[in-house]
């Protein structure tokens, strides 16, 4: 088998597992962060009780995370030398920084977040979690420079040099604040916190439903994360989700028109809501709205949106696989519109929430949705950024390798496979005896009382021998 | 120029903290099914680095993008020419993080002592399978004009590489008995001093092994020092720490001791790349072909920015990561949250 197909099905592979965990990371840090705010403000338990609970799930989450996010790293090298080559000198320098300034940030005090509780009072440890939070989305920010350099590069020269071409860096700042950069950064932040307070509605649900003994703790989890939920899901589609399409409008303008399945130069070009690319005939099925497409690039319902047509067809992305991740994408969210406003408005509707079976269940469902509209949002920036794996400087098929043998990258796929299935249903297996667990009463948790744990740099520094 | 020096420098330091911060939390993995008897004692080992492996690993996580970032080449070259050792380097890593994390999630005795010995062979893999990539690092590679090295699984494991691959993993076990020193109790501690010096031993005679096979066999890394005998000065200040450590342990001063044997680590990493400098890999096949800390390296540009980076990260890393070990000093304790 061709290794460089091999290569890119193994990237794909490895990359989307990975990119499960990271957004729940995030999510869960700023819900954590909530919680232990709200139990500074108010001393009630229950936020203590969530905060030991929540804290653990992290555990499980970050693992899984930070074990799958170091195969990212090595296999630049591995299967993708010759774009090593060509990118390390910027994207070497941001991956080293995101090391160095954020996922330092994030082991180093993951200790004190899982284990913390019983050694540091509850505003130290909010510190702590704090820290962790803070260096989750911290690495979000270095990647995703990293990888909007590749999708939108700026501050570089293109130079041949005896080991072949390499892009040096001419401007860090330009490298760093690539056009695509900042939208994307937050498309991606608003995203993971939509996961985790998903993740949150979901146990929160279901301890209404199931773990009746939990109710309270299930409220309580549901108070933190639906409005989190309600305002950025909305943000989400209107501000950010428009902000980035015209993004891609201006700069990757391919990409949206594969994004859209849209063939010829339109004015007045319709949005697709859903449908199908025929690629041989070049054409798009679908439910369309008039004019749509054209005011969300554009701005104007009757300016021009270019088609696939008018760029050079090896320049073209996969159009179907495209425009698929990024309908999907789009229809997820709608629904999630969708649920946030039916959840708030029987949460508002005197608490009716709490006895509506009906709406705690689609809650409980509603972390699938997230976990793929957040997958197949990343699937519509890789795929429509094909068949560049640097935009229009370097093709995918020229960065990979010239010793890599396909019976090699054959057995590493087989062995991420087996290691994955794996890895998932243990990691669903073990989330899900923790959430039928729930959280552990305080009395067994605390191992001496709140007010006795060092809560001040200077007690935690002072002190001369532990208990 | 200097740029390039200081970031072979800065490379050398990386890998040394790696070794150093993680190294012990390896010898830990390494010695537990050995001198950890029960479950409330391999609990005691997996708590002892509980909350700072993490931590640990992401020297090596910095060590993959420094070497991405301000030496490309060889990044591309080494990763891509020993594919199946680096698949087989993942594998293990991502069986200790789990490992670690999951063991004690299940009361169930078979849980646990499956999951006791992934993170056992994961350790064990690790140090094995680093320690022969350096080897072979040292002893060269097929090396192309083109940059790329062409290589054989087994062809890695010659007995000069498998020798380094073995003395890694001595060397980090001694490491990781010293630190269990500072963190196990009563009898459990009494094991772990009666094993510090047996470890020791086998890791002093496999290292003699190592230089004399270095010596003998003129490896570009022994040449230097035939050229320039003063520096016989830094593997020498390694093998005195090694002593230094066992008095140490012997007076209880466990903290001075895991010092010393840091040290040690440092004092023998830089013999080695006192040896290689300023070459990163060499070729077997036209020393016209070696990458070296000058060919391989990055525009002075992004060595710069790198630099600063760093001057400004690595101090705050080493501030709160001392931090976090002065917060969770002192011998193990197991509470409800620990693993």
């Amino acid at each position: 088998m061709d290794q460089l197909f091999l290569s890119r099905v193994q990237f794909a592979l490895t990359a989307s597992f990975h990119f499960i965990y990271p957004p729940l990371s995030m999510g869960l840090g700023l819900l954590l962060v909530i919680i232990g705010v709200n139990y500074l403000r108010t001393r009630d338990p229950k936020w203590r009780q969530l905060s030991f609970f929540w804290v653990k799930v992290y555990g499980l989450v970050f693992a899984i995370g930070v074990a799958t996010g170091i195969v990212q790293e090595f296999e630049f090298g591995t299967n993708w030398p010759e774009y090593s080559r060509f990118v390390g000198n910027i994207f070497g320098s941001l991956l080293a920084a995101e090391g160095v300034f954020a996922f330092f940030l994030e082991g180093g005090f993951l200790g004190l977040m899982l284990f913390g509780g019983n050694r540091l009072g509850p505003r130290m440890w909010l510190l702590a979690i704090f820290m962790v939070a803070f260096g989750a989305h911290f690495s979000a920010l270095w990647i995703l420079m990293a990888n909007s350099w590749m999708q939108t590069p700026a501050g570089y020269t293109i130079q041949e040099t005896p080991m072949g071409t390499q892009a040096f860096m001419s401007s860090f700042a330009a490298t760093v604040f690539t056009p695509s950069f900042i939208p994307r950064l937050l498309h991606t932040w608003i995203a993971s916190w939509l996961t985790g307070a998903a993740l949150m509605l979901s146990v929160g649900a279901w301890f209404l439903l199931r773990v009746k003994q939990h109710a309270k703790l299930g409220k309580a989890t549901i108070c933190v994360a639906l409005p989190v939920f309600f305002i950025f899901s909305i943000v989400q589609l209107t501000l950010s989700g428009a902000q980035h399409a015209e993004n891609v409008t201006q700069f990757q303008p391919v990409k949206l028109a594969a994004m859209e399945g849209l063939w010829e130069d339109t004015t007045c070009a319709p949005m697709t809501l859903i449908g199908w690319v025929d690629e041989t005939n070049q054409v798009t099925y679908g439910i369309k709205v008039p004019c749509l497409l054209s005011f969300l690039a554009h701005g104007d319902i009757n300016a021009t949106v270019q088609g696939l047509q008018s760029f050079p067809s090896e320049n073209w992305p996969p159009v179907n696989l495209t425009f698929q991740s990024y309908h999907l994408m789009i229809s997820l969210g709608v629904v999630m519109i969708g649920i946030g406003l039916l959840a708030g408005s029987f949460f508002l509707w005197r608490r009716r929430l709490w006895q509506s079976a009906l709406v705690l269940w689609v809650l409980v469902l509603t972390v699938f949705l997230t976990e793929v509209a957040t997958m197949v949002g990343w699937w519509t920036a890789e795929f429509g950024r094909q068949p560049w794996i640097v935009w229009e400087l370097l093709r995918t098929v020229d960065a990979g390798s010239p010793v890599l043998l396909g019976y090699q990258v054959l057995l590493s796929n087989g062995m991420f496979i087996v290691l994955y299935v794996t890895l998932f249903a243990l990691f669903i297996f073990l989330l899900n005896e923790k959430i039928q667990h729930g959280p552990d009463s305080l009395a067994s948790m605390e191992e001496r009382p709140v007010n006795a744990l060092p809560d001040t740099f200077r007690e935690i520094f002072r002190r001369q021998s532990r208990a | 120029m200097w740029l390039n020096v200081v970031w072979f420098a800065l490379f050398v330091v990386i890998i040394i903290g790696y070794l150093i911060m993680d190294g012990f939390d390896l010898g830990v993995g390494i010695l537990h099914p050995f001198l950890a008897k029960s479950d409330e004692e391999r609990r005691v080992f997996l708590n002892s680095i509980g909350p700072v492996w993490d931590g640990n690993e992401v020297w090596l996580v910095l060590g993959g993008g420094a070497l991405f970032a301000a030496f490309p080449l060889v990044y591309a070259s080494l990763f891509s020419g020993l594919y199946i050792a680096m698949m087989l380097v993942l594998l293990v890593l991502i069986l200790r993080t789990v490992a670690i994390e999951f063991r004690s999630k299940r009361p169930s005795p078979r849980w646990r002592s499956a999951w006791d010995w992934v993170f056992f062979a994961a350790s064990l893999g690790i140090a094995l399978l680093l320690g022969v990539a350096f080897g072979n690092i040292l002893d060269g590679l097929p090396l192309r004009a083109d940059g790329y090295i062409e290589v054989k699984l087994y062809d890695l494991l010659m007995p000069y590489a498998v020798l380094v691959g073995l003395t890694t993993i001595f060397m980090l076990a001694t490491h990781g008995a010293i630190y269990l020193s500072m963190k196990a109790d009563g009898a459990l501690l009494a094991r772990v001093k009666q094993w510090v010096p047996r470890l020791m031993i086998i890791f002093f005679v496999l290292n003699t092994l190592l230089v004399g096979m270095t010596v003998w066999l003129h490896e570009g890394v022994a040449d230097r020092y035939f050229q320039q005998p003063w520096l016989v000065i830094l593997p020498a200040a390694a093998l005195v720490s090694v002593i230094v450590a066992w008095l140490m342990v012997r007076r209880e001063q466990y903290f001075a001791a895991f010092l010393f044997s840091s040290a040690m680590i440092a004092g023998l990493l830089i013999s080695a790349a006192v040896g290689l400098f300023p070459n990163l890999l060499v070729s077997t096949l036209n020393s016209s072909y070696n990458l070296t800390i000058f060919n391989a390296a990055s525009q002075p540009n992004t060595l710069t920015v790198m630099l600063i980076m760093a001057l400004i990260g690595i101090p705050f890393v080493l501030l709160y990561t001392a931090g976090v070990y002065y917060i969770f000093r002192g011998r193990v304790h197991i509470g409800p949250s620990s693993y």
